[in-house]
């Protein structure tokens, strides 16, 4: 639907686009310049050579068609899907001012912000504005839409320059006006009843799916428009600083949102098959293992007794044992969840891989995994059968490590490696640290991941540092970076 | 600079011409390939169509498509070239009854009729215009991705025995990877870089009707919402654009016109290749019912 439009846009600046330039390139190198210094300050791997191509490639693209621009700078500098999201908020606070395709009498509204922002200027009335919207969204008018967009922004935000606010702040004052559900519902109600009657689940699913779609679409619209306005209002640098967030493999397990959570889930898939790939690639060529003696003499003889070809026996690799024990209590459970996952996508790198959690009983999930075909939905037997609770369901790691040596004490092996996850907030119970000894001692190695800052340990109840004597290692381990370190360790281990 | 194409636009009309529809992004990056002269690494789930933009390419600018298909052992021998050593072999055994000197024997045998080019050499000796195609790229060990990225720079190969062999055009490159492993940062900074995603709703519908013709266009466009549907449930494979075309052949071939619960139920394990992703589907699609209740409508 926007081909034939952006079309039409390449097809006029065609060629003539090298000659109209002369004037812009400075801008525009200017504008890349900040562009590529933020997309740095947000962690995305930028390197020269990608920044001139970035260089090159713009001018190879009209400039004033933002679509074609985003592809250009999109394919020379992001080379991650999952950085893709950071880029176009950067690209949309940097060239989204920019955009031929904004409506051109917005430009008058971004300085009389505060004048405007009490509607009065403006003949609708809320219902109106609403009736609109609905008519806009069922007809999927783009260009109507955007602009019934930045009148709600200016009738409903209550934007004030130079005011410290974020832009959530005025996407949530716009959107609770908007009443984005009620509109959702009319708007599947609109669209069901263009079908025929006697529309079945299909036909209302349909409805509902689309309706949403294009809900989303207005919402990115109104937040574009609100983002576009700040950026007027407060420069464009100061902006993309306040909007960076963290990349998805930095993004921190305690502290995640629903959304950034969501992204981790997403993102920790390609990453664990990347990640078990490239071990499994490298231990098959590490080493070749030891002369076989016979093998060599039995091959000279067809070279009349000279050794002329070494044979090696094939190597026999060597695959750790795991046994996981993680704390699943509130305050650390999504970080337990997407380790035990990551330990289970790779279980082909190990000969075998036990798990258990606890709180302050504990119980062995291994059973889960071993069932179910999906992690997820192993993940979630864990959070809901796994029988974790022995007194009060605060965190003793004291007992749990008691009861752990208790039963399993006699499993564990000198091909174990044992990884403990948990912050070693014991609510000051005993910490019983030299259970934990007693393990090591029968283990190969034990390890403790801790999803807390390394600041934070030894405060309040964590005890870290109780256990720390009786550890091969304790790491920090905050995000998907690290805990992917972390993995690849071990393995080489 | 490679002038295969005239606009943005023009990608767009010409691959369309060959019933490959790209969209802004698609078309843009395949631009700026032909421009800059550099080779896109492709990403993206499998089945939408990466190894096909390839061939759309070719088609598209009257180019011969050279694929290298990747493989994990992959070596030079098989991506470069290797010398014919059988048949060299058989040349000095000919060669004993003339008793003709060394230097002469070497000289022959060591020339083009006994060199066996393999998909990389043969790009880069190419006289008319070629697409080359590294399918999976993230297939091969970190040693032949050295090779790879030392003939994609600079697109010349040195042969001792024949010396540097230079490439006469740049042809378009493209590297497909479906990321079974994180390619090395070298190789991603000599590439542009292009994801290519499930289409949208408006571009599945398109992409049913240029390729099943026949269908109409209620049928495709009810064909594109269900799987639209589909792949936004958690499933263990989504559904690729080739299992929605052979969805909608299938439809067709059965005589339909519209689509409702019951045959939406009978025909998923068409879209769907687990089990559990069929039983899931049925369920959130049609309310568990479908099959196993017995149709409350005609």
């Amino acid at each position: 639907m926007a081909h034939g439009g952006r079309g039409h846009a390449v097809g006029s600046g065609d060629r003539s686009h090298t000659e109209i330039t002369p004037g812009t390139p400075g801008v525009m190198l200017d504008a890349l310049a900040g562009f590529v210094h933020e997309l740095r300050a947000a962690g995305l791997p930028v390197s020269m050579t990608e920044n001139l191509d970035a260089m090159r490639a713009v001018q190879e693209v009209p400039w004033e068609d933002r679509d074609a621009m985003r592809a250009a700078l999109a394919t020379t500098l992001v080379k991650h899907h999952r950085h893709r999201r950071a880029f176009d908020v950067a690209f949309d606070v940097y060239f989204g001012l920019r955009a031929p395709d904004a409506a051109p009498d917005t430009g008058a509204e971004v300085g009389g912000g505060p004048a405007a922002a009490g509607g009065g200027g403006d003949p609708l009335s809320d219902a109106e504005l609403a009736e609109l919207l609905l008519a806009a969204l069922r007809a999927m008018d783009r260009d109507a839409l955007r602009d019934l967009a930045a009148r709600a922004v200016t009738r409903y935000a209550g934007m004030e320059p130079g005011r410290p606010v974020g832009g959530t702040y005025y996407l949530y004052r716009t959107l609770r006006h908007l009443d984005l559900d009620a509109l959702a519902a009319a708007l599947t109600a609109r669209l069901a009843e263009g079908a025929q009657a006697g529309a079945d689940d299909l036909e209302s699913r349909f409805a509902r799916e689309e309706a949403a779609d294009r809900i989303a679409q207005l919402r990115r619209l109104v937040e574009a428009e609100i983002r576009r306005r700040l950026v007027a209002d407060r420069g464009v640098a100061a902006m993309a600083r306040t909007l960076r967030a963290p990349l998805p493999e930095d993004v921190d397990f305690m502290h995640a949102t629903r959304e950034e959570m969501q992204a981790l889930q997403r993102a920790i898939e390609p990453l664990t098959r990347a990640l078990a790939a490239r071990l499994a690639q490298r231990r098959r060529r590490r080493h070749r293992g030891h002369l076989d003696f016979r093998a060599t003499v039995r091959h000279s003889l067809s070279y009349g007794g000279v050794p002329a070809e070494p044979k090696f026996r094939r190597p026999r690799p060597h695959r750790p044992e795991i046994m996981v024990v993680a704390d699943v209590s509130g305050s650390v459970a999504s970080f337990a969840r997407f380790t035990l996952q990551l330990v289970y996508a790779m279980a082909g790198q190990f000969s075998k891989v036990r798990s258990w959690v606890f709180i302050d009983g504990i119980d062995e999930v291994t059973r889960f995994f071993t069932e179910a075909d999906d992690l997820a939905d192993a993940v979630h037997r864990v959070n809901t059968e796994a029988d974790v609770v022995w007194v009060d369901g605060h965190s003793d790691y004291g007992h749990a490590f008691e009861v752990f040596a208790e039963r399993h004490l006699g499993e564990v092996t000198p091909r174990t490696s044992l990884i403990v996850l948990g912050d070693a907030r014991n609510n000051y119970h005993a910490s019983k640290a030299e259970v934990l000894g007693a393990l090591r001692r029968k283990a190969r190695r034990l390890y403790w991941l801790n999803p807390e800052p390394r600041g934070y340990w030894d405060t309040g109840d964590s005890i870290i540092s109780e256990y720390l004597p009786h550890c091969d290692g304790v790491y920090e381990c905050r995000n998907l970076r690290q805990l992917e370190r972390f993995v690849t360790a071990v393995v080489e281990a | 600079m490679a002038d295969r194409f005239a606009s943005v636009a023009d990608v767009q009309a010409r691959l369309r011409a060959v019933d490959y529809l790209a969209d802004a992004e698609i078309a843009s990056v395949v631009y700026l390939a032909d421009r800059l002269e550099k080779p896109v690494l492709v990403e993206g789930p499998a089945g939408v169509g990466k190894t096909e933009l390839a061939k759309a390419i070719a088609a598209a600018t009257g180019s011969r498509l050279i694929r290298l298909q990747c493989y994990e052992g992959l070596d030079e021998a098989k991506a470069l070239y290797e010398w014919n050593y059988k048949k060299q072999l058989l040349r000095i055994q000919a060669d004993r009854e003339h008793e003709t000197d060394w230097a002469t024997v070497e000289a022959d045998i060591f020339s083009e009729p006994f060199l066996l080019t393999r998909p990389l050499l043969e790009a880069i000796r190419a006289e008319d215009p070629v697409v080359l195609l590294i399918d999976e790229v993230d297939r091969v060990e970190i040693e032949t991705e050295a090779l790879l990225l030392e003939v994609l720079s600079d697109f010349q190969v040195s042969i001792p025995e024949l010396g540097t062999i230079r490439g006469r055009q740049r042809p378009v490159v493209l590297l497909t990877s479906n990321n079974t492993r994180e390619l090395s940062e070298a190789l991603k900074r000599r590439c542009l870089y292009l994801h290519i995603d499930y289409p949208d709703l408006e571009r599945e519908k398109e992409i049913v009707r240029v390729r099943v013709p026949e269908i109409d266009a209620a049928l495709a466009e009810q064909v594109a919402r269900v799987v639209r549907s589909i792949r936004q449930l958690d499933l263990k494979k989504a559904p690729s654009i080739s299992e929605t075309i052979d969805w909608a052949r299938t439809l067709l071939y059965l005589g339909h016109v519209a689509i409702d619960d019951e045959l939406v139920a009978d025909t998923l394990h068409v879209l769907l290749k687990y089990q559990s992703d069929i039983a899931k589907a049925k369920k959130e699609l049609t309310g568990g019912r479908g099959s196993t209740l017995p149709p409350s409508r005609g």
